[in-house]
């Protein structure tokens, strides 16, 4: 009888980590807080990047800002090769990133590895 | 906390649990204290130097992300919990395999580290070019402002010696304008009423003033900026097979895990602590050090091998990327030439044609007449003084020698001086080799011929056969004229010549090769460097100016362009290694897999979690080995190989 629940919970435990790593899941969504004349929007570096996809108006100058709190050294460089932006992140320090709204699109960055990924939405 | 310190702990803490690990069998001896020292050590390894592990790997979990910090965590935390566990249960504890593994991964993280801290700082070099300020006219007078003061439409004076602030156009005054760090032309330009100036060039002898026509972003140097910016950011790093490989790797291995536990216990029918061993092993066979340590071993004794030879390779994507080059470009002047204009031919009766073209061009700072002067010092040609100076713009210099009329310049000053059909003939040949020909007159008669020529380096030859050898188009990439061009890849042997092509064109003429297929780009100068950021692989002289040096991936110390045949080389070998070592690295953990889920069970063969750790270690240490060795591998190469 323990063995039947025992090889059940495994086989639970298998199913959600395919579930977990293999599904298709939610991403966080953030949209920059706009002001009169500029807009901003804080993304945290933890295991990736929330929210990981960044929502910004088009023709407004924009900022995100950065900071890690992850001790990996995957994620010591957030690239935007679309911007020619390449900042490092220091641990627990928050960076700013000065972004070209002029264009509107989608466009990828990454971490320094280009393990992690995130989006940027101009609209 | 750094990598390098949590390195340094779990060595430390480690060295005296591999001690007795090896020291056991042998002679029996056992750490002080037994199972509470391997304990307590085990878990200062665990808390300070693998905590950040544990971190980074619950974050991205939380996130639906794994990575090799995943299974690192799991494995070593596995390993740890079992072991205390087995420790209160009076069984087999493998606390050294948890430390161990953080050992490894932390040395290949440090190697690692170490490689990707060589990040280029071009762009801070570049805007360090930029003039500081300048001497701008306001309410009729001219007052030294910081340049981000100057606007559209300024007057701007220019003192010689002084930098040109930002581009704009003469408005009066003339000088010689020393470009060579935007345009890579070695010879300083005439300018005048009417031309343009560009901002960080250095003026000559001559004071002038100009208009202020581009400030800001819109300047050429700025421009050249952006565009070493976005080239160097679009390379993104190339994924690692590594890094690919764990997103899918991490959760079956650990679904692989579960699941030869669940086959141990309920259908062999072990008990739990046993078909628990089988799965900790599989874990931790599955633990990619060796996976981790391929790369950056193989890079640090690739890279030291190279600078031995004068060939600095800046990072392993340079490695990786030289693989698929099939075009190598070259810039002409500084690369493929010398880069100085050097007397090729004296026509006529030498001793007195340079003599009289030494007196005559003793106090010129034209850079023919540096030519002509060098000649003459090599020769230590006695030679009388001119006088009656009259220097003709854009034609030469004439003057009196020994009670004579002589003169040295081109064809316009020639007037009535007698000139012999041969030597005309032999004006003709020369100029058709591309080379600036100078009459020297005297006494109303034309007594020879100069010629002077930016000549190829000596080894220019050699290094383009080489590239040839490989397969490789070799093609020139110049702002000099097309007949100039062509004479000197004639006499080298390049492919094609791409000429007239402006400074700021270079790389847009890059991209347009890189249609068919990846290219390298070898320059030196500042406006090489969009070119050399943009290229998939960018080779800078040593000889370069700073900022070509910073864009290259890979540079050539001794200027020598031989070694860009070496450098490939060197890079097709460190690659070739390092896949190598990733392939075995591989195959220990796949192979590694099966033999610790205990499916060679019924043969004898299985691995318990110290002998997995064990296996491991082993997987490390021949990785590492087969780096080491690729000191001593053959490098194949057409070109001469000469090791310091």
């Amino acid at each position: 009888m323990i063995k039947i629940i025992v090889v059940l919970v495994g086989l639970a435990i298998i199913a959600f980590i395919a579930w977990w790593f293999f599904g298709k899941h939610e991403v966080e969504e953030g949209t920059a807080d706009l002001s009169a004349d500029q807009q901003s929007i804080d993304v945290e570096v933890l295991g990736g990047y929330s929210p990981e996809t960044v929502v910004l108006k088009q023709g407004v100058p924009a900022k995100i800002n950065f900071t890690r709190k992850d001790p990996s050294s995957c994620l010591d460089r957030v690239v935007f090769p679309d911007f020619g932006i390449n900042q490092e992140l220091p641990k627990d320090e928050t960076k700013s990133v000065k972004i070209d709204t002029s264009k509107s699109g989608e466009f990828e960055w990454a971490c320094g590895m280009d393990m992690f990924h995130g989006k940027l939405i101009i609209k | 906390m750094k990598i390098t310190t949590r390195f340094w702990i779990s060595l430390v803490l480690s060295v005296p649990m591999l001690i007795e690990m090896l020291l056991m069998p042998l002679t029996g001896w056992m750490l002080p204290g037994g199972q509470w020292t391997m304990l307590v050590l085990t878990t200062i390894v665990m808390a300070l130097s693998a905590g950040p592990f544990l971190q980074s790997a619950w974050a991205s979990f939380k996130k639906h992300h794994s990575n090799m910090d995943t299974l690192v965590a799991v494995g070593t935390a596995t390993a740890y919990l079992y072991s205390i566990y087995a420790m209160a249960t009076g069984k087999q504890v493998f606390f050294e395999s948890a430390a161990f593994v953080i050992t490894f991964v932390l040395l290949g993280q440090v190697l690692e580290e170490r490689m990707r801290n060589n990040a280029s700082n071009a762009i801070e070099k570049l805007v360090d070019l930029q003039a500081k300020d300048a001497e701008v006219k306001r309410n009729g007078q001219f007052v030294k402002l910081p340049v981000d003061q100057l606007v559209l439409g300024d007057e701007v004076r220019v003192k010689p010696g002084q930098k040109v602030a930002v581009d704009g156009e003469i408005l009066s005054g003339s000088s010689n304008i020393d470009e060579s760090m935007v345009t890579g032309e070695s010879m300083p330009v005439k300018k005048q009423v009417g031309d343009q100036v560009i901002g960080a060039t250095i003026n000559g002898n001559g004071t002038f003033t100009f208009k202020v026509k581009k400030i800001g972003d819109d300047t050429m140097l700025a421009q050249i900026v952006e565009l070493v910016k976005k080239a160097q950011n679009s390379h993104a790093p190339i994924q690692k097979l590594t890094d690919k490989v764990s997103d899918i790797f991490v959760p079956v291995v650990l679904m692989i895990a579960i699941a030869t536990f669940l086959i141990w216990y309920a259908v062999v029918g072990v008990n739990v602590a046993n078909a628990l061993i089988f799965a900790v092993s599989v874990v931790v066979i599955a633990c990619p050090c060796a996976l981790g340590l391929a790369t950056p071993t193989a890079l640090m004794v690739g890279t030291g091998r190279g600078a031995k030879m004068g060939i600095l390779i800046k990072n392993g994507e340079v490695l990786e990327t030289v693989n698929d080059i099939q075009t190598v470009v070259f810039d002409k002047t500084g690369t493929i030439t010398v880069g100085e204009p050097k007397v090729t031919d004296i026509v006529g009766a030498d001793k007195q044609v340079l003599k009289v073209a030494a007196a005559l061009e003793e106090s010129s700072e034209h850079p023919l007449a540096t030519a002509i002067m060098t000649v003459a010092k090599e020769q230590k040609l006695a030679f009388e003084h001119a006088t009656d100076f009259q220097a003709i713009e854009g034609q030469g210099v004439a003057a009196t020698v020994a009670g004579q009329q002589a003169f040295v310049g081109n064809e316009k000053l020639r007037h009535n001086y007698e000139m012999s059909a041969k030597l005309q003939a032999e004006m003709t040949r020369l100029q058709d080799e591309a080379k600036t020909v100078v009459l020297v007159g005297l006494n109303q008669k034309v007594i020879g011929l100069i010629a002077i020529q930016d000549a190829p380096k000596s080894t220019s030859k050699e290094a383009m056969a080489a590239l040839k050898s490989r397969g490789l188009k070799t093609v020139m990439l110049t702002g000099d004229n097309q007949r100039v061009a062509q004479a000197i890849a004639n006499e080298v042997g390049i492919d094609q010549v791409i000429a007239d092509v402006l400074p700021q064109d270079k790389a847009e003429q890059i991209k347009q090769l890189q249609a068919q297929g990846k290219v390298a780009f070898v320059g030196d100068g500042i406006n090489d460097a969009p070119a050399l950021s943009t290229a998939d692989v960018g080779i800078a002289m040593g000889s370069g100016t700073d900022i070509a040096i910073d864009s290259g991936g890979i540079v050539l110390v001794k200027n020598d362009l031989r070694d860009v045949d070496r450098a490939l080389a060197l890079s097709k070998k460190t690659f070739g290694r390092i896949k190598l070592n990733l392939f075995w690295a591989f195959i220990y953990n796949v192979l590694g897999i099966p033999v610790a889920a205990g499916v060679f069970y019924g043969l004898g063969l299985t691995l318990s979690p110290e002998i997995a750790g064990l296996a491991m270690a082993f997987s490390s240490l021949s990785v590492v080995t087969s780096s080491v060795l690729l000191n001593q591998a053959k490098l194949s190469s057409k070109v001469t190989m000469d090791e310091a």
